[in-house]
């Protein structure tokens, strides 16, 4: 077959063997290393015989708190990948001085960072966020799934394939060089001629199409499927920033999709949208991308807002402080974060005037921002407060999160960023904030909701060091970038000849090896919490004294989460249910409907993924074959009338009996 | 109160000193539209710190005060509301946000970069006759071309400037977006193929100054590095001088070939520029033949022509367009591609 180039070039494109790269030792041991781990996995799943438990109760589930558990695991899995990235970043510009060129060429250096920015935002913060909305907010509203289950199931394995794509560019070709955003002129085909960029566009597609449609059913979700008596003023603040970040994500993420699509049209058919020449305009993609892209900050910050005050609550045994004006900052953040988009490139050369107009609406969103954060620090005031694992995230947060407020502000003011765009300073505040803000966020929820989804805390000394580690890690690796920044030193450099420089750099690293700890301590609270699960064990379902409905179910909780509906009558549901003697209801079951798991997400998934893989080798005819093949897929799937599940009114007795005998062991 | 001036005005004159001792270039800079702009930081930086600090400290307090174990201190599980408090928390951030707003509208119009200076440092504002040095700078794969109009010569990598004259920088670039940054000189601006940006600074010390790109451009982009020197009067005449003597020409040919993507490029320099150069590259026409952008948009100005052009997309020889660079309307002379 290779003996005929054009048989060969019809069905592999430009894919050749030239695009494994053996010559990369780096890659290499990667690939060796992952073939192992690999083969290990399947190894297990075939002597625990686990194949078919995997499929029938994970892969083709439909089950909102199975698709959330499985979008964090991406989540976990990819924040490994993407800190691999960092620590070879923070390496790298810790030894490339003078006559040491570092162990890293700029042609694969300036891949690293732009996988980095790709895997932390796409594959890292978005699936833990809509893990976490997945799993939580249909039990926070009392409902029993989400809207649209099949198309949860089908978002989250366009997701994976999405990340799937982009390993897959670590070990077939190459990824794009282009840093986390692709502007062109750098990104078209003149000067990436390449497959990278080809990867990053497809990869985004595939994953992007999966974020929308999640985004699409958590709204219906939150709107239709609440509670009696959940009025939207009655929501637990962690739906509500779940609401409007997914209208956030409707809003937002259809733009980067056009924007990518057009990309790749003149990338591939020869358009002129955003080159040099023939009246394209590069600049278009840079203030359409970030139409997407500052929204999509506040689309990662918003869920870990609502996990703070959720946490806040919680653990000071007290009513957020401020619901209504917690509420109200949220709604105008999301509206305000499409008004600042042009502060990402003040450098571009606009009038005085816009450049003024945006860095004020920039500054503006700091105000409902602030309110925020004396709302938490209002719900401490006479408070009582435990300082468990996430409450220890919490504080870490606020005092961190201030301080990136501030530097983020101070790059509003349009002089200010021309003296400090694209140098080491904007990095150490986006950090900043992502870190401070999104990854603690993040940690927080993780730990508060870890015992409803398993049945067993996490264990505390384990996650206090991570949480210390990665507190302090973080000063470590990104105070020195402030300074660096002041020292006019810019982004993405892979070599310096300043050796005044070194020092700083190697502060940094020494804090990315202390986040490395906190990264480490976390896996081991993993398995330790694991291995420790029966004295961890959470039996009466709401082991923090929590306040909103999913506390008043089981841990972990039934598939059909509520054997009766909740009826609401104040905003901390199950605290108010608690306080007024709420007795669980006995007998007086019926049947209840649910939906039928289902294999069509994943095998549409997977279709597109072979599709997306076809069109970046330029592999024309598979690529047609499996686009026709999806679409007919998707058709077939219509027709699928087998979509219910009812659950007989005895499973439901025997359950529930189960739990009332727990419980009346365990009093 | 003397004394307290005098501390205020040794603060005031060491602080810069101090900053750049540490190297803290963008606090500190010698060139005074940079130096503004790091007062900037500075100011909105403690402006800012008037709300942040206290917030710090109260979360500290807080978090201590009112720790699960300290039964002594006041707990009231049910208070959730206060309108003055909501009123203070409201209204804290947005007093900073007015004044940081003032002072962001007023900073951003006169550290516009497209705004000639009017002083040339805190003390001296620029006489009424002065010309400004006019210095062309196109940012190519991976190195700096500065082109010196009024001199007529050009320089690889290398920038000079008398101290205390205002700089006009007409910033492009030749494929790919870089951003043109001396922090010792000024805050940055891109430099984006077939556009044009302006950047007017001034240097106030004499020295040798880093500059560089500060937007990733490519493989070669950590290197694209220049030395902006500031120098006396009579120095930068000296340096033309000795540009002039070196004797080489850039050409439309050579300029092709300078633009082929290198690295690490040593200081070439130019003793004479066709006069047109800067021009043609902000035009995307250097290359013979190759229509300008500028004459392009005069065609689609008037809508192509209409289908005629369609149908003689390869004969344009007919179109006798009135533009900038054709005011007579002749016919343009374009490549026959058949």
């Amino acid at each position: 077959m290779f003996d005929n180039p054009e048989l060969a070039k019809l069905l592999f494109g430009r894919l050749t063997w030239e695009a494994i790269p053996y010559h990369e030792p780096i890659l290499l041991v990667t690939f060796v290393v992952v073939a192992i781990v690999g083969l290990v996995i399947l190894g297990a799943l075939t002597y625990f015989r686990a194949w078919g438990p995997l499929w029938r109760d994970w892969v083709t589930s439909i089950d909102h708190k199975k698709i959330g558990v499985m979008y964090v695991v991406l989540g976990l899995v990819m924040l490994l990948r993407g800190f691999a990235d960092a620590i070879m970043m923070r390496a790298q510009q810790a030894i490339a001085f003078g006559d040491s060129i570092g162990y890293l060429s700029p042609h694969h250096y300036d891949q690293i960072f732009t996988a980095h920015g790709v895997i932390m935002i796409f594959f890292v913060a978005m699936p833990l966020v809509t893990g976490l909305m997945n799993f939580v907010v249909p039990l926070q509203i009392g409902a029993r799934d989400v809207a649209f289950p099949f198309l949860n199931n089908f978002s989250f394995w366009m997701t994976v394939c999405g990340a799937g794509l982009l390993m897959m560019s670590l070990f077939v070709g190459e990824f794009a060089r282009t840093g986390w955003l692709a502007y062109p002129p750098l990104s078209g085909l003149a000067a990436s001629p390449d497959v990278g960029v080809d990867y990053y566009i497809w990869s985004l597609q595939v994953a992007g199409i999966g974020t929308l449609l999640s985004g699409v059913n958590l709204i219906v979700t939150i709107v239709k499927m609440r509670a009696p008596g959940m009025g939207l003023m009655q929501m637990p603040v962690f739906t509500w920033t779940a609401l409007c970040t997914n209208v956030l994500i409707v809003v937002a993420f259809p733009v980067l999709t056009a924007v990518l699509a057009l990309l790749a049209l003149d990338r591939y058919v020869g358009t002129n949208f955003f080159t040099n020449d023939l009246g394209g305009n590069p600049m278009i993609y840079v203030n359409l991308i970030w139409i997407w892209g500052h929204p999509e900050v506040y689309i990662l910050i918003l869920p870990a807002f609502g996990i703070f005050s959720e946490v806040v609550s919680t653990f000071c045994g007290k009513k957020l402080f401020g619901y209504a004006s917690m509420v109200y900052a949220t709604v105008v953040i999301t509206i305000l974060s499409y008004l600042v988009w042009l502060h990402h490139f003040f450098t571009m050369g606009s009038g005085a005037s816009v450049n003024s107009f945006f860095g004020i609406t920039t500054m503006v969103i700091s105000i409902p921002t602030g309110a925020k954060i004396f709302n938490w620090l209002f719900t401490m005031y006479r408070g009582r407060i435990r300082f468990e694992v996430p409450m220890l995230w919490t504080i870490g947060f606020m005092i961190t999160f201030v301080i990136g407020g501030m530097t983020g502000v101070l790059l509003a003011v349009p002089p200010a960023d021309f003296v400090l765009h694209n140098s080491l300073f904007l990095i150490a505040h986006f950090h900043n904030v992502i870190i401070g803000g999104v990854l603690f966020g993040l940690m927080a929820g993780i730990s508060y909701w870890f015992p409803k989804a398993f049945g067993y805390k996490l264990d505390p000394f384990w996650g206090k060091c991570s949480f210390w580690f990665w507190l302090v890690g973080f000063y470590f690796a990104f105070m020195p970038l402030y300074v660096l920044g002041l020292m006019g030193v810019t982004r993405r450099v892979s070599h310096f000849d300043d050796p005044s420089l070194q020092i700083w750099f190697q502060f940094a690293a020494f804090g990315a090896v202390l986040i490395a700890l906190g990264i480490g301590s976390f896996i081991v609270q993993l398995v330790v919490s694991f291995t420790r699960r029966e004295s961890l064990r959470d039996i009466t379902g709401d082991p923090w004294n929590g306040r909103t409905l999913e506390w008043s179910t089981p841990s972990p909780p039934p598939v059909y989460n509520f054997a009766f509906t909740p009826r609401i009558h104040d905003r901390d549901a199950w605290y108010d249910m608690k306080r007024h003697g709420y007795v669980r209801p006995l007998e007086g079951f019926i049947p209840i409907h649910m939906p039928k798991n289902t294999a069509a997400g994943f095998v549409l998934a997977v279709l597109s993924a072979i599709c997306a893989f076809a069109l970046i080798w330029h592999m024309w005819l598979v690529a047609s074959i499996f686009f026709v093949v999806v679409i007919v897929a998707a058709i077939v799937h219509t027709f699928n009338y087998q979509r219910d599940l009812h659950i007989p009114a005895a499973e439901v007795i025997r359950t529930e009996a189960a739990r009332t005998q727990l419980l009346s062991t365990h009093v | 109160m003397t004394s307290i001036k005098k501390i205020r005005g040794v603060i005031s004159l060491s602080w810069p000193l101090l900053l750049s001792g540490c190297g803290l270039i963008v606090l500190s800079p010698p060139g005074d539209v940079a130096s503004q702009q790091g007062r900037l930081v500075i100011a909105s930086t403690l402006l800012m710190l008037l709300i942040i600090v206290p917030v710090i400290v109260l979360i500290l307090v807080f978090a201590w005060r009112y720790r699960q174990s300290n039964t002594e201190a006041v707990y009231t599980p049910d208070w959730d509301h206060s309108i003055q408090l909501e009123l203070v928390i409201w209204a804290a951030p947005l007093l900073v946000v007015i004044a940081l707003g003032a002072l962001t509208w007023i900073g951003t119009h006169t550290l516009d970069p497209y705004r000639p200076l009017t002083r040339i440092d805190g003390q001296r504002s620029v006489p009424m006759d002065t010309r400004p040095l006019r210095i062309e700078v196109v940012a190519l794969d991976w190195k700096w071309l500065f082109i010196y109009p009024d001199q007529g010569i050009a320089v690889v990598n290398e920038l000079a400037a008398p101290v205390d004259v205002p700089i006009v920088f007409k910033i492009t670039s030749s494929t790919v977006m870089n951003s043109f940054y001396v922090p010792a000189l000024a805050g940055q601006i891109y430099a984006m193929p077939g556009m044009e940006t302006t950047l007017h600074a001034v240097v106030n010390h004499p020295g040798d100054y880093e500059g560089f790109s500060a937007n990733y451009s490519g493989a070669g982009f950590s290197h694209m590095r220049f030395t902006f020197r500031g120098v006396s009067d009579s120095d930068f005449e000296r340096w033309v001088k000795t540009v002039k003597a070196g004797g080489n020409a850039l050409g439309r040919g050579d300029y092709l070939q300078l633009e082929r993507p290198s690295e690490r490029e040593p200081v070439r320099r130019y003793a004479a520029v066709a006069p047109d150069l800067y021009d043609a590259i902000v035009n995307r026409c250097v290359e013979p033949g190759k229509l300008c952008i500028r004459d392009m948009m005069a065609l689609d100005e008037q809508r192509g022509l209409g289908l005629a052009t369609i149908r003689n997309a390869n004969k344009l020889e007919f179109a006798g367009v009135c533009t900038a660079s054709n005011p007579s309307g002749k016919p343009l002379t374009l490549v026959d591609r058949n």
